[in-house]
């Protein structure tokens, strides 16, 4: 019941992943490398902003570098397994934990929508999560075969996968200046701290900025 | 470089898959031990677009006049038919054509 009430997320699911597959594959990841990353990892936005920040070599500071991308990027999730424990509540703990590595926005949206109207079968974020992560993980293959294909990335427009498909996201999230702070400071610092720092520091300073900013939206 | 150096690459991969769960598992082991407010609630629910536009705004700076089309492309076709993929495809093929433009 949960897999099937994610079918409507699985195109934009896929979309997403095949950009993903299509960059790793720019990166001279193998397509085990590719797998390896998006099935362990699994957070999409996490994934593709650590891949365009990906290090030339790994030392324990490039990776630390990545664990903090990560961090930050999905820092939104302290919050939303947090939302979790009444929907858990009596669930023991080996079963718990396990269910929440598959935990996702759209599962999640929909596992309250299914708590609010009476629901209150565990397995329902389960089943969502499993057959989102089935369908994330596949569907790079695609993405990366067709990335790996393309000689020069520019020629085709495949450089800029990442930002076409980052506007695309923003645009439902606009919703109103007063209520976009958040975004509005943190494109303002990044292009402010990459003008001045270079590096990756302008993703830093662009989220922190938005973060702190985020304080001021309109509820 | 990733194939000079699997167990870096290991290394990373790991570490990031750890950061990912620990969030994931984190917010569920902590409340009850801490409480959250409307402000704070707000600088989180903020954090996505701002992590997206800091990621979209230096590209767009970086990439000139044939990235501002390209993104511009995908933002238009996004506010029109509300599709993630046509929005990318629309990127890409612009971005594709400024190139062969000579930009």
């Amino acid at each position: 019941m949960g897999a099937m009430s994610v079918l409507p997320f699985l195109p934009g699911i896929a979309a997403f992943s095949m950009a993903y597959g299509t960059v790793a594959a720019r990166q001279g990841f193998s397509l085990a490398d590719t797998l390896v990353m998006t099935g362990t990892v699994y957070a999409g936005l996490a994934q593709m902003i650590a891949l365009e920040n990906w290090p030339r070599e790994f030392t324990a500071a490039s990776i630390l570098v990545l664990v903090a991308i990560v961090a930050l990027v999905n820092l939104r999730y302290l919050l939303i397994g947090a939302t979790m424990r009444s929907f858990f509540a009596g669930e023991p703990a080996h079963k718990v934990y396990p269910t929440l590595f598959l935990l996702s926005e759209p599962n999640w949206l929909l596992t309250l929508r299914y708590q609010a109207n009476g629901g209150r079968d565990p397995a329902y974020l389960l089943g969502g999560g499993v057959a989102i992560w089935i369908v994330w993980v596949v569907t790079a293959i695609p993405g990366y075969l067709a990335g790996a294909a393309v000689g020069d990335p520019q020629r085709f427009g495949l450089d800029l996968v990442v930002p076409a498909f980052f506007a695309a996201m923003l645009v439902p999230l606009w919703r109103g200046p007063r209520r976009s702070f958040g975004w509005i400071a943190g494109a303002a610092a990044a292009v402010a701290a990459q003008q001045l720092l270079g590096g990756f520091w302008y993703l830093i300073f662009g989220v922190v900025a938005g973060f702190l900013a985020g304080a001021f939206n309109d509820d | 470089m990733i194939e000079k150096d699997p167990l870096g690459f290991l290394t990373a991969i790991a570490a990031m898959a750890i950061v990912v769960y620990l969030m994931r598992a984190g917010g569920y082991w902590l409340i009850g031990r801490v409480t959250i407010g409307p402000r704070l609630r707000r600088m989180f629910d903020a954090l996505p677009g701002a992590i997206i536009a800091a990621t979209v705004a230096p590209a767009m700076l970086q990439g000139g006049l044939r990235a501002v089309l390209a993104v511009g492309a995908a933002a238009a076709v996004m506010i029109v038919l509300r599709n993630d993929f046509a929005a990318v495809v629309a990127g890409v093929a612009v971005a594709a054509g400024a190139f062969a433009l000579g930009m």
